[in-house]
């Protein structure tokens, strides 16, 4: 069940630029489901919005997916491999959920627990999909898998599945 | 020399655009029909074994075509609400006609025979039809489910009048303040230009 007590939280990223001032983004989170030590900030677009476009010199792989759908928990693990295998102050690989909220603790929390993700992971919650699609970017259909990988000004968009070169290839580019 | 020099640079030039002129067409279809193109007619199996074409809607003003399947939970959320649309718009002349573009290889969930259970499951009134071998989808540019099309039957074939979602609230119907099929559907049927042609939703990519 969502904690009622907690609506408004803040979530701070927090990151060091390449003359090593920490300077922080602060989502508004407009929600967050923990359980089982997991916790997962909820945001709607508005909220969510600035965490595509950081400008801090790192790489940040922004994922969409579900559980529920299979060419992305089956791409997951590439995600997780470029998490931990590229140094945190040049890599960040977010995670961002479109499952349902009422299948948060029934079925996302269990499965990151199961299959162990590392990466940060949010939902997504803004049903007027229409209204934020085309702002994520407009060549999106809204079908996901679907990624964004940027660096400051520079943003690729990708609407279809990866293996780990492909993502790894992908990656190089912005590095 | 100099004029050979030119020659091939036309010829190069020529060579180039035919390249370009050759590529449009393929670019075109690789992402579907816009607004305004004629769709496709098709013969797909429907759930009771019979086969189900556009054509055979003599009545028809047009058409709901939604690509739906059995196992995307944004599928299964708008169930009801693609329900609701047939039992509003068939009687007006605008039938739902649900196509599942998934191979059942990919995902078993929408197999012909897990098709059959869905629909007697919730009382589809509507034709469900399978796009075996998943040919008919990618001439539309169905990207995902679900994913409407609606079609307006003219002299000229039926024609591409709406892409998109069904509304603005995928969790909740009660709170979609944007219906964009019915509001297209009464639009057309009231001869007046559909309000809101294309829309976009989050959907499950559909798997061939």
């Amino acid at each position: 069940m969502m904690s009622r007590l907690i609506l408004y939280i803040v979530f701070a990223i927090l990151f060091t630029n390449c003359r090593g001032e920490q300077q922080a983004v602060a989502l508004e989170a407009t929600g967050v489901f923990e359980s089982k030590g997991i916790t997962i900030p909820v945001y709607d677009f508005e909220s969510f919005k600035p965490l595509l476009k950081i400008n801090d010199g790192k790489i940040r792989v922004i994922n969409f997916w579900a559980t529920w759908c299979k060419p992305c928990v089956a791409e997951l693990p590439y995600f997780e491999l470029i998490n931990s295998r590229y140094p945190d102050d040049k890599v960040e690989v977010i995670l961002v959920s479109l499952d349902l909220p009422s299948q948060v603790e029934t079925k996302l929390i269990p499965f990151i627990e199961k299959q162990k993700i590392e990466s940060k992971v949010v939902l997504l919650d803004d049903p007027d999909a229409n209204s934020w699609i085309s702002i994520v970017n407009s060549d999106w259909s809204g079908s996901i898998p679907a990624t964004v990988i940027y660096k400051n000004g520079d943003s690729n968009f990708y609407e279809r599945s990866f293996t780990y070169n492909e993502l790894e290839k992908e990656l190089k580019k912005m590095l | 020399m100099k004029t050979l020099k030119i020659l091939v640079g036309v010829a190069f030039i020529i060579v180039i655009s035919a390249f370009a002129f050759n590529k449009m067409p393929n670019s075109k279809t690789d992402e579907g029909y816009s607004i305004g193109d004629v769709a496709t007619d098709f013969k797909l199996k429907n759930i009771d074994d019979s086969l189900i074409s556009l054509a055979d809607y003599k009545e028809a003003k047009g058409f709901i075509v939604v690509f739906t399947c059995n196992h995307c939970p944004y599928s299964v959320a708008y169930e009801d609400r693609i329900i609701a649309l047939d039992a509003t718009f068939k009687e007006k002349g605008y039938p739902v006609v649900a196509i599942n573009p998934n191979n059942p290889k990919a995902y078993p969930d929408d197999s012909f025979a897990n098709m059959k259970v869905r629909a007697k499951d919730k009382g589809f009134t509507f034709p469900y039809l399978f796009d075996d071998g998943q040919k008919i989808y990618p001439q539309y540019g169905a990207t995902k489910t679900p994913h409407v099309y609606i079609l307006e039957k003219t002299v000229k074939g039926n024609i591409v009048r709406y892409i998109g979602a069904i509304d603005n609230n995928y969790k909740d119907a009660s709170a979609a303040d944007q219906k964009y099929v019915e509001d297209a559907v009464n639009a057309l049927l009231e001869k007046r230009k559909v309000p809101v042609e294309i829309t976009k939703a989050i959907g499950c990519s559909i798997k061939a």
